[in-house]
C-alpha cells in the first residue's frame, strides 16, 4: 500500500517546514520534498520608503542573522550614494561593518554547531528524541553548553559594540558606518575577564573542529556515504582568491573544481542567476542562467565557499583549510555532513578575525562616511553564515524604494537540500515496513546540515506560488487553484 | 516681585505665578506631566489631550489651563494615569507606527510615551489606514503613517513673511498634515532639520540623514521622558 510520510516541523532549524516523502506499493520512494510552509513580504514591504530604511527594516527578516541582511542592504546602498561597489568605504567604516560582520558569523555558527547539530553527533542521530537536544546537552555535558552560550555572547557582543543593539541594530548607514568602537570595548574584547575574549575564541574554535574531526574518524564511512552527491558550488572570494565574507567577486566552480563562473562583479548578478518558480513551495530555485535549469543549481554555505576559495587568509583557519582540502585531494568537497567541519574551520577563521580587526586601530577613529554621485540602482552581496546573499534595489527620483529583490542564503540552497532529502529518504527508507523516528531524523539531519533559515527564504510576494488543493475522504482530488499561472 | 499662589497637584503643597498653565506650574515644582503637542515657545491649543489632568471633578488639559490660586489638580491618580495611556494606545492604532524601522526611535516622544505608561499592546484594534508618503520636497519626506496631527510643525515651520510651510488638509477622519509643495522645494537645510526635530513622531525625516545617529546615544535611550522634571 502506497503511503505518505510527513516529518513536521522540521526541527533545530531556523522558521518552519516540513517534509513529505511518497512511497509506492513496493516500499520505494517516489517524491520527496522539503516544503516551505511559510511566506514574507519584504520586497514588498519595502517599496515607497525612504532608502536609508532600507537597512534597518529588511534584516527584521531574521533574528539570527539580522547582521547579514543589514550589511547586505548597506553595501547595496553604498552604490546608490556613490560611495563605491564595496571598496570605496573609508578604511574606518570598511572595518567596523567586518568586525560586525566576522561577530555575526562565530555567534551564528556557534548557535548552529552547539546548540542545533551537536545533539546528533553526541547522542546518535537515533537517539533518544527526548535527550537529543540543547537540554540533553546541558544535562549530560555542560561544559559544552556552556561554551556554546559564551561563544555565541562573545559575538552577540561584537554586534552590540559595532551595531548598537545585539539584534537589529542600526550601525550601518548607506556609505559607512554611524559610530567608532571605544577604547575600553577594544579591551575588554581583547583582554576581558575569561572566557569573553578573543584568544579564548580562538581556542575555543580551534577545539570545536577538534571534537568534530574525532566525531568525523570515528564515523568516517557514515559520514561520507550521507547524503554525497556532486553539485556546483558558489560564493564570493576576495578578488586574489581568498575567502572572504564581506566582499569579492562572484565564483562558482563544478563538482570537479572547473570554474563555471569567473570571478565576476556582482553588480552584474542578474545576467548569471535566474530564479525558478514552482508550484509545491514558498522558496524560489536559483540556478546559473548559462548552465540552465538541469545542471545550473548550486551549493552555497560554509561547504561552498571552501571549495571555491584558494585560500584562508588567516593562520589557524588556513592550516585546516589545507587539511579539509587534501580530505579530496584539493578537488571540490561535495559530502553534506562536511558541511559542519567548514563551518568550523569558518568559525575559527571568523575569530582569527576579530581578533586582527580589533588590534586595528582604524575602529577608534577616522572619517566614517562617504558619499559621491548618486545612483538609482545598487546591488549588495554578502556571505551571510548560511551563504551568499543578495540584495537588490533601485530608488526613484524622491528617493523613494521602487523595486528590491533579495535572493536569500537558503534559497541559493533550495535545490541541494531537496536532493539531500531524496538521497537520504531513498537510502535509508527503501523497502521499509516500518518508519522509525531515528529514520526521519536523518532526514532532517541532511536539511540541518545547510543551516537553512526558512524564515529568511520566503520573502517573496507577487510571484508567491500558493496552491490549494482540496481532497475527498478517498483521497481523490476534487479541486484545485492556483494563485498563479 | 512675581504675583505667586499656592495650589496642590495630587496633594502636595506647590507655587507658582499666576497664569502660569498647568503643565509648566507643575514643571516648576519638580512634577512632570507628559505632552505631546505642547511645545515651548509655541501657543498651546490642547489638541492631544495627553496632558489632562482632573479639577474639582471636570477633566481638563493641564496645557491650557492656568493655575488659580488654591486650585486642586488631580494627576497622578491611577485614573488619570490610565485616560491617559489610552489616548497614547488610540495614537498608535489610528496610524502605522512601525518603530523598528523608524528613524526616530529613541528621539520619539510617543515611543517615549508608550514606555513610560508600560504599553504592551493597545487595548483598541489597529485600524491599519492606507496612508501616504509624501517625498517630493529635495530636503524632507512627510510620512503621513505616522503623524499624530499635533500641529508643532504648522505653528513652528515659517518662512521670514511668517507663513508656514505645514497646513491641515481634509476634515475629519480625513485630516492631515501637508506640506505646501511650493514651499517645500524651498525649504533649507536648517528648517528641515528643525522641522525633523519639532516633531514628536517620525513623521518629519530630513532626506538621505537616516540613522546616523547611533543607538544608545538617542535621546530616550538612557533616561525615560519626563526625568529632566522629576525624579
Amino acid at each position: 500500500m502506497s503511503r505518505k510520510i510527513t516529518i513536521e516541523p522540521v526541527t533545530r532549524v531556523e522558521g518552519h517546514g516540513k517534509v513529505t516523502i511518497h512511497m509506492d506499493d513496493l516500499g520505494n520512494v517516489t517524491q520527496s520534498r522539503l516544503h516551505i510552509v511559510e511566506f514574507r513580504g519584504f520586497e514588498r514591504f519595502v517599496q515607497g520608503r525612504p532608502y536609508w530604511e532600507a537597512p534597518v527594516l529588511v534584516q527584521r527578516l531574521c533574528g539570527i542573522c539580522p547582521v547579514s541582511h543589514h550589511l547586505a542592504a548597506a553595501k547595496a546602498l553604498d552604490v546608490i550614494v556613490g560611495a563605491g561597489t564595496g571598496d570605496g568605504l573609508s578604511p574606518t567604516g570598511e572595518k567596523m561593518r567586518r568586525l560586525m560582520h566576522y561577530g555575526q558569523m562565530f555567534q551564528s555558527h556557534s548557535l548552529h554547531f552547539f546548540h542545533l547539530s551537536a545533539p546528533d553527533f553526541l547522542f546518535g542521530i537515533d537517539g533518544d528524541p527526548a535527550l537529543r537536544n540543547i537540554i540533553g546537552i546541558a544535562l549530560t555535558r555542560p561544559e559544552l553548553a556552556v561554551q556554546g552560550v559564551m561563544m555565541r555572547k562573545f559575538g552577540q557582543e561584537i554586534i552590540r559594540a559595532t551595531a548598537g543593539k545585539k539584534i537589529h541594530g542600526t550601525g550601518a548607514i548607506p556609505g559607512g558606518i554611524n559610530k567608532h568602537l571605544t577604547l575600553e570595548e577594544k579591551n575588554e574584547f581583547l583582554h576581558g575577564a575569561d572566557p569573553l575574549n578573543a584568544d579564548k575564541m580562538v581556542n575555543w574554535a580551534s577545539e570545536a573542529i577538534e571534537f568534530f574531526k574525532n566525531y568525523y574518524a570515528a564515523n568516517k564511512s557514515f559520514i561520507e556515504n550521507f547524503a554525497h552527491f556532486p553539485s556546483n558550488h558558489l560564493s564570493l572570494v576576495r578578488k586574489d582568491g581568498a575567502l572572504d565574507l564581506y566582499h569579492g567577486v562572484l565564483r562558482a566552480v563544478d563538482a570537479e573544481g572547473k570554474k563555471v563562473l569567473n570571478d565576476v562583479d556582482y553588480q552584474e548578478y542578474n545576467q548569471y542567476i535566474e530564479e525558478e518558480v514552482r508550484p509545491w513551495s514558498y522558496m524560489k530555485f536559483p540556478y546559473l542562467k548559462h548552465l540552465g535549469k538541469e545542471k545550473g543549481w548550486y551549493r552555497v554555505g560554509p561547504l561552498a565557499r571552501l571549495n571555491t576559495a584558494d585560500f584562508i587568509p588567516t593562520p589557524l583557519a588556513q592550516k585546516e583549510f589545507e587539511a579539509f582540502k587534501a580530505l579530496t585531494h584539493g578537488k571540490p568537497n561535495n559530502h553534506c555532513l562536511l558541511t559542519h567541519y567548514a563551518r568550523l574551520i569558518e568559525t575559527l577563521h571568523a575569530a582569527e578575525m576579530i581578533r586582527e580587526l580589533l588590534n586595528d586601530d582604524d575602529l577608534l577613529k577616522g572619517e566614517l562616511v562617504v558619499k559621491g554621485t548618486k545612483q538609482k540602482e545598487g546591488i549588495g552581496l554578502i556571505e551571510a553564515p548560511r551563504g551568499t546573499l543578495f540584495h537588490h534595489y533601485r530608488i526613484n527620483d524622491h528617493d523613494q524604494i521602487e523595486m528590491a529583490n533579495l535572493i536569500v542564503s537558503t534559497t541559493n540552497n533550495n535545490e541541494p537540500m531537496n536532493r539531500s532529502v531524496n538521497f537520504v529518504a531513498k537510502e535509508i527508507m527503501t523497502g521499509k515496513d516500518v518508519i522509525t523516528e531515528g529514520m526521519m531524523n536523518a532526514v532532517e539531519v541532511a536539511i540541518r546540515a545547510y543551516d537553512p533559515c526558512l524564515s529568511c527564504a520566503t520573502h517573496a510576494l507577487g510571484k508567491m506560488p500558493l496552491e490549494i488543493t482540496l481532497v475527498n475522504s478517498e483521497n481523490q482530488v476534487i479541486d484545485r487553484k492556483r494563485s498563479f499561472s | 516681585m512675581a504675583n505667586l499662589i499656592k495650589f496642590k497637584i495630587d496633594g502636595v503643597e506647590c507655587m507658582a505665578e499666576a497664569g502660569t498653565y498647568i503643565v509648566e506650574a507643575a514643571r516648576q515644582n519638580g512634577i512632570f506631566i507628559p505632552t505631546l503637542c505642547n511645545m515651548a515657545g509655541l501657543i498651546p491649543k490642547g489638541a492631544c489631550r495627553v496632558c489632562t489632568v482632573r479639577i474639582n471633578g471636570r477633566f481638563m488639559t493641564s496645557c491650557t489651563t492656568p493655575v488659580t490660586d488654591g486650585m486642586e489638580i488631580e494627576s497622578n491618580s491611577p485614573e488619570i494615569l490610565d485616560l491617559r495611556k489610552s489616548i497614547v494606545e488610540l495614537l498608535f492604532v489610528s496610524g502605522n507606527h512601525f518603530c523598528p524601522a523608524c528613524e526616530k526611535s529613541g528621539n520619539c516622544e510617543l515611543q517615549a510615551l508608550g514606555y513610560l505608561f508600560q504599553m504592551m499592546v493597545p487595548r483598541f484594534p489597529y485600524e491599519f489606514p492606507k496612508k501616504e508618503v509624501d517625498a517630493s520636497s529635495p530636503k524632507i519626506i512627510k510620512d503621513q503613517n505616522r503623524c499624530i496631527l499635533c500641529k508643532r510643525c504648522i505653528k513652528s515651520i515659517k518662512d521670514e513673511q511668517g507663513r508656514s510651510f505645514f497646513a491641515f488638509r481634509n476634515r475629519g477622519n480625513h485630516l492631515e498634515v501637508v506640506l505646501d509643495k511650493e514651499m517645500g522645494m524651498k525649504m533649507t537645510d536648517e528648517l528641515a532639520e528643525k522641522a525633523m526635530r519639532n516633531c514628536p513622531v517620525g513623521s518629519i525625516l530630513v532626506k538621505e540623514k537616516g540613522f546616523a545617529m547611533p543607538i544608545g546615544s538617542r535621546k530616550f535611550d538612557k533616561k525615560p521622558i519626563g526625568s529632566e522634571v522629576q525624579v
